[in-house]
């Protein structure tokens, strides 16, 4: 019996758990502020993924920084007119921003990795080894 | 050195539409910026995570429709533990006035900003008089 699945269920269930753990207590805030850019973490097996929104941001306007669990996002995002415009409308920001995050597990600094593309920087945070939980089997 | 102000976040506000959809799909609207040049109007229109091939663009009845898909299936696989923005379609339609010429209209997405330029008719185009 052929089972009819909505395509669209996946990604309604996807969106409704980020909308609960809007509250989350998890992340810890660095050692300085700002809001900007928005992230969200994400767990891939034993490692962490961090996407971040930053439309209109180009890789060289970008700084990563990571030191123990510490992730440091800085940069500076840039809205650019030509000259003779008339402005209608204008929603979107410009400035710099500075933010870091602590993740409350040790990851593996050296093998970190950070992509950038359409606008979203994905950061692959991969646990330590030393700090992974072992299996402990029954006797 | 003057210290240039904090970004802040703008959260994603969702489409309210009278229409209803038949999908439960969730629509955002990107933010957009208007501005106008001499020949043209163009929109600056914000959306992270787009890809070029996600992107419909097109005039009906003097209506500009813009709507971008997300690909979500670079989240498979991923539990959320900590979230701040939410994730979806974008969605934002404007009224074309009758100076566009709605035959060149083109489009540019670099880094999820989608850049539309409305070329505006010969008719509507800055004439000048000169004073004799």
């Amino acid at each position: 019996m052929a089972m009819l699945s909505d395509p669209f269920d996946a990604l309604l269930e996807f969106q409704q758990t980020l909308d609960m753990y809007r509250t989350s207590s998890w992340l810890g805030a660095g050692l300085s502020g700002g809001a900007y850019p928005p992230l969200n973490v994400f767990r891939k097996g034993d490692d962490i993924v961090v996407i971040i929104e930053v439309p209109g941001v180009r890789k060289a306007d970008l700084q990563i920084q990571v030191k123990d669990n510490t992730i440091r996002i800085a940069g500076a995002k840039s809205v650019r007119y030509g000259d003779n415009v008339a402005l209608h409308r204008r929603e979107r920001r410009a400035g710099s921003f500075d933010r870091a995050v602590t993740v409350p597990v040790e990851i593996d600094v050296d093998r970190v990795t950070a992509e950038c593309r359409d606008g979203m920087l994905a950061l692959f945070l991969p646990r330590a080894e030393r700090d992974k939980p072992k299996s402990i089997t029954v006797r | 050195m003057a210290r240039s102000q904090a970004l802040e976040v703008q959260e994603k506000k969702e489409l309210v539409s009278k229409e209803e959809k038949t999908v439960p799909a969730r629509y955002y609207v990107p933010t957009t910026d208007i501005y106008e040049t001499e020949d043209a109007l163009t929109l600056v229109m914000e959306m992270p995570g787009v890809d070029k091939q996600a992107v419909d663009v097109n005039v009906e009845n003097d209506v500009l429709r813009v709507e971008a898909r997300i690909d979500f299936s670079k989240y498979e696989g991923l539990e959320p533990l900590y979230t701040e923005y939410n994730i979806g379609y974008f969605a934002r339609s404007f009224t074309l006035s009758n100076k566009i010429d709605q035959q060149q209209i083109s489009a540019q997405l670099d880094d999820g900003v989608l850049t539309l330029t409305l070329k505006k008719t010969k008719e509507a185009l800055l004439r000048r008089i000169p004073v004799s």
